[in-house]
């Protein structure tokens, strides 16, 4: 029978994923397949939120909005982020 | 087998927000103050780190910019702030701050564009637009402090010589081991021999690291500045790889 969890067990995994500060992590666009750091991203920081987009085809990789009480958190444009183990 | 050897632990200073009274406040440029924060809280921080400055209005409007930081030790941070015109942040910051004022800060951010004591020992070439300069500067002074061997070299792309952040700080780290190279774009000091201009693909040439010396390039400056350094760079036969920029905004 397959193993089933929910979510909480995620949560060991995730602290070690979410690092403090990601902007030193590699990560693909999901448009052209550049590979590059965060860091290197073209953001823009006057649309509603910070727009990051990449530095080849300029595909939109994250957006970062926050509204009210919370942030939202797209990653839409990223793959294959690469994390130290 | 590697012969190298082991690098120096990385420091971990996971960003917080932080409680900064304002030590001190004084004119670096003729746009521009230099601001000593006394932070109990703050851990320390690596070479090239920023900060969020987060300011909230009497009616709870908040604005948050950043500034990179030009010192790296723990209780106390140093920046180097030049005024926007227009902005909502940096007038008040030069304009209105006054020592014993309270602000909130976020950080130490940013884990790209730093530079660490031992990581290599190619040279690093740094190059700066105006305020640019404060992250170098803070990469330049660990460099002396940890007396790391690889060579540094510093091209400053600057107004005036009134309008250079840190000159004394510089002035006294320049040696052997790091050079400096101004282009003045206005107006030179009065025994300047060089030309007065703004920066170019071929003054580039002669005051930066070649590329076959493979040096690790930090640009930092407005928006336009460092996109047409990155773009002279590559054009030079540098590697992508080998430079990193960071852009504050502006033109």
């Amino acid at each position: 029978m397959t193993n089933r969890l929910d979510g909480n067990v995620l949560a060991g995994a995730l602290a070690n994923l979410f690092v403090q500060d990601a902007t030193e992590l590699q990560a693909r666009c999901t448009k052209c397949g550049e590979i590059a750091p965060i860091a290197a991203a073209m953001v823009y920081p006057d649309a509603p939120g910070l727009i990051a987009r990449c530095r080849s085809c300029n595909h939109v990789l994250a957006a970062i909005v926050e509204a009210g009480d919370k942030t939202y958190l797209s990653l839409s444009g990223l793959s294959g982020i690469a994390v130290p183990s | 087998m590697s012969t190298r050897a082991a690098l120096p632990p990385r420091a971990h200073h996971r960003p917080a927000w932080h409680v900064a009274t304002v030590l001190e406040t004084r004119a670096e440029t003729p746009n521009a103050v230099r601001l000593i924060l006394d932070v109990p809280t703050w851990p320390g921080n690596e070479a090239g780190t920023h900060l969020d400055v987060r300011l909230t209005a009497p009616d709870g409007y908040q604005a948050t910019r950043s500034f990179s930081v030009a010192s790296s030790e723990p209780g106390r941070v140093v920046l180097g702030i030049d005024e926007v015109p227009d902005g909502e942040v940096s007038p008040f910051l030069v304009r209105d701050v006054r020592a014993g004022d309270k602000l909130e800060i976020h950080g130490p951010l940013g884990s790209y564009f730093l530079w660490r004591p031992g990581q290599s020992d190619r040279p690093v070439q740094l190059i700066a637009g105006g305020s640019g300069v404060v992250p170098l500067y803070a990469m330049a002074a660990t460099h002396a402090a940890a007396s790391d061997p690889s060579p540094f070299r510093l091209t400053y792309s600057v107004r005036t010589p009134e309008h250079v952040f840190f000159r004394d700080e510089l002035a006294a780290l320049a040696g052997p081991s790091f050079t400096i190279d101004y282009i003045y774009t206005r107006q030179a000091p009065p025994d300047w021999g060089g030309t007065v201009g703004r920066l170019t693909r071929e003054s580039l040439v002669g005051t930066t690291i070649a590329p076959h010396e493979r040096p690790r390039i930090f640009v930092c400056g407005s928006t336009g500045f460092a996109e047409s350094v990155a773009a002279w760079l590559l054009e030079l036969g540098h590697s992508p790889r080998d430079i990193l920029t960071e852009r504050y905004g502006g033109l």
